[in-house]
């Protein structure tokens, strides 16, 4: 790293974050958007990760915990949801969550 | 020095590859398994960082408990290439032009606000990354935030049985 210079995990990061966005944009399939926001969110891990080795300071580490937790329910509660619209009408397309209501 | 700079090129090229994979392939679960590998090159870039304990959690939460979650209900629903809904090719295209662009603004935005002396940095203290240093964090500083996410969880938990049991509930 010392040699490679920091600036690449913020090119990594950046890179990572852009491919996540780019599968929540071209795909339909819920499971797959569900994933591609995690992808998202380790890109933002990482760099949290990244900056708190450069600066000697282990609270971005807690930060990462705490996003893998909200990470955690959120695939909890939102495949609870897919399999429930799936029983219905027999698909994951995300068309389909505009029948949601409440 | 030389063969952290190896194994950070070989991670990331690792890593990136993943994620076009997960993004790209057809068949869901497919993108689930390269999903799992993404998570494992994570893994080693925190090792590489120095933040060995977050290394293990990221494997055991992520590629352990969430992307089986993923995969189970992915198997249960029985997905495959063939009921696989897909988008048109003008906005496939248009996905991959605004993604693009938000990768080009952002670097441009770094490029422009980082210098040589932000980017100086501090050289990293004997225990860094260690379960105890975190664990005092987390029980002193964040002991707040900490609580809070026990309620979270518990309000996640509610939902999905809620959720999971409603045809019963409604009956």
């Amino acid at each position: 790293m010392d040699l490679l210079g920091f600036e690449n995990y913020l090119w990594l990061c950046t890179a990572l974050f852009c491919i996540g966005a780019l599968g929540v944009l071209i795909r339909r399939n819920v499971i797959i958007l569900l994933m591609c926001i995690e992808l998202m969110l380790n890109a933002a891990n990482l760099l949290f990760i990244a900056f708190s080795y450069k600066w000697n300071n282990m609270d971005g580490h807690i930060f990462v915990f705490f996003s893998m937790l909200v990470a955690a329910a959120e695939v909890a509660v939102g495949l609870a949801l897919i399999v429930l619209i799936f029983r219905k009408y027999r698909t994951t397309d995300i068309r389909m969550f505009d029948k949601l209501k409440g | 020095m030389e063969i952290n700079n190896f194994v950070f090129v070989l991670l990331s090229l690792i890593t990136l590859l993943c994620a076009m994979g997960v993004v790209l392939v057809k068949n869901p679960i497919h993108s689930g398994l390269y999903l799992v590998l993404t998570m494992f090159s994570i893994a080693g870039h925190y090792v590489l960082l120095s933040a060995q304990f977050v290394a293990v959690v990221n494997v055991i939460v992520y590629a352990g408990a969430v992307m089986v979650l993923l995969l189970f209900v992915m198997m249960l629903l029985n997905l495959n290439k063939e009921n696989e809904p897909l988008k048109s090719f003008k906005v496939k295209m248009l996905g991959a032009l605004v993604s693009g662009m938000l990768l080009v603004s952002m670097v441009a935005m770094y490029k422009v606000k980082m210098t040589t002396q932000s980017m100086a940095g501090i050289p990293i203290s004997k225990d860094f990354g260690y379960v105890k240093p975190l664990g005092n964090l987390l029980f002193t500083k964040y002991v707040f935030p900490f609580e809070l996410s026990s309620i979270l969880f518990l309000a996640a938990i509610v939902g999905a049985v809620f959720l999971g049991n409603r045809n019963k509930i409604e009956q």
